[in-house]
């Protein structure tokens, strides 16, 4: 188990790995948001939890179907399945692979891109606190849409056609959470429901994926 | 050349295939599908193209599940090595390896190296292999994940003749400690312990795919198998 981990950080973090691409197009976005709506501070700090989260809703997708892509193409996935680890294991930790390499480098530069949108002091550690807690649920979502269309050549649009509405919860509790933190109000529903969610995925999906991976194996 | 010696295989047992129908994608493509590989023997397959080699070979390691038939021995024996050859080419050869042993709890990858004499390419990134060097990391695998049943399909493709020796060697070696192997192959290895099985005669008649519709067989099994007059063994017993 953490020799696949490792391998898959490895891979990630080489050339040709979705490290960086991730985390630059966070960047882009994040830094063509004020150029776009103008630089009007009191319309920036009340829709910038909401754009930060996009943002790194959007940058998660690019990189996930890498997840089982390149494994099923040069046949490792085959190997996998036939090697003696359990294949929602290996979900699990491709999963946590996918988030240690999108999820966590999002969540540390959110809060400091925050100032570019004006993001209100109070709101910033809930960005953070938010994302760190909601975006492991993008990255285990995401490999069960990943192990739903491996095999299929171009299936990134299926893909973020399948991820989209299984976001969608996490996207509007991890918003709410970071603005209401920012406008004073009670967060901690809206922070409990995120986590809730993240706490199902973790439960449910690497049995979803795995079983979604042997059927498309036929 | 030194002569290549692999530990025994503990438990060592023969695989035997009865009665095997197996399918690609909706297809059933043989039927019929009986064979026995006692321990130290390899069984070449020999088939035209498309013939459902590949096909079968997957259904014995269970990645397909067989329509219906047994199979002996369990996949947690066995070691897939297709057509794609699992190396990854931001790794060196070391780390591929590694990987492997890893996974499948070995701790030494030094002999899998030696044999397939890659140890003066250990630390290059797999990128910067040539195909036929490459396909021997693939096949190093096999060694690493220590398993007594090789499902090898097409193994010796953009191998030169000289590799190809090697492989055969690896392969005698792998059937003298108690291994047997399943291989789809075009070009002969010429070792002592092989059979030939020819699969085209176990090619699936061409209205039987309709016998393992799952709408059929859920509700209309004794009406569909009246009509054409097929059997409606749609089980799978693994």
């Amino acid at each position: 188990m953490m020799a696949l981990l490792g391998r898959d950080l490895a891979l990630a973090l080489r050339s040709g790995g979705g490290f960086g691409l991730s985390l630059a197009f966070f960047l882009i976005v994040v830094v063509f948001v004020p150029f776009g709506v103008g630089p009007d501070t009191e319309v920036l700090a009340r829709i910038a939890p909401g754009v930060l989260w996009i943002a790194a809703l959007l940058s998660c997708l690019l990189s996930l179907d890498r997840i089982f892509q390149l494994d099923w193409e040069d046949g490792s996935l085959d190997a996998l399945v036939m090697a003696p680890l359990p294949l929602e294991g290996v979900v699990a930790m491709k999963a946590l692979a996918h988030w240690l390499t999108t999820g966590l480098p999002l969540t540390v530069i959110a809060p400091l891109l925050g100032v570019l949108l004006d993001l209100p002091g109070p709101a910033a550690p809930w960005v953070f606190l938010s994302l760190l807690v909601g975006t492991p649920a993008l990255s285990l979502l995401g490999a069960f849409g990943a192990a739903l269309t491996v095999g299929i050549r171009r299936g990134g649009l299926l893909l973020s056609l399948l991820v989209m509405p299984l976001y969608i919860p996490t996207l509007i509790f991890g918003a709410l959470t970071a603005s209401r933190a920012g406008e004073g109000l009670d967060f901690l529903t809206p922070f409990a429901l995120l986590g809730g969610v993240t706490l199902l995925a973790a439960a449910l999906i690497p049995f979803a994926a795995a079983a979604a991976l042997r059927i498309n194996l036929r | 050349m030194t002569a290549l010696e692999l530990a025994p295989y503990r438990d060592a047992a023969p695989l035997e295939v009865r009665d095997l129908a197996c399918r690609r994608g909706e297809r059933l493509i043989l039927e019929g599908v009986e064979f026995s590989v006692p321990p130290g023997r390899a069984l070449i397959l020999r088939a035209p193209n498309g013939a459902g080699k590949t096909t079968l070979l997957r259904a014995v390691a269970r990645l397909t599940p067989p329509v219906r038939g047994t199979i002996s021995l369990s996949p947690e024996r066995m070691t897939w090595f297709g057509h794609a050859d699992g190396v990854k080419a931001q790794l060196t050869v070391t780390e591929n390896l590694d990987f492997w042993a890893r996974v499948h709890g070995s701790d030494t990858i030094a002999p899998a190296l030696a044999a397939f004499r890659l140890e003066d390419l250990a630390d290059r990134p797999a990128a910067y292999l040539s195909a036929g060097q490459r396909r021997r990391l693939g096949l190093a695998r096999l060694l690493v994940a220590r398993r007594p049943v090789w499902l090898l399909d097409e193994p010796t493709v953009s191998l030169d003749s000289a590799t190809v020796a090697t492989f055969a060697r690896v392969v005698g070696a792998h059937l003298a400690a108690g291994g047997l192997a399943l291989i789809a192959t075009h070009i002969p290895l010429g070792l002592d312990e092989e059979d030939v099985l020819d699969v085209t005669p176990f090619r699936a008649r061409e209205n039987a795919e309709r016998a393992h519709d799952p709408f059929l067989d859920a509700g209309f099994a004794p009406m569909a198998g009246a009509r054409d007059g097929t059997a409606q063994d749609g089980e799978t017993r693994p």
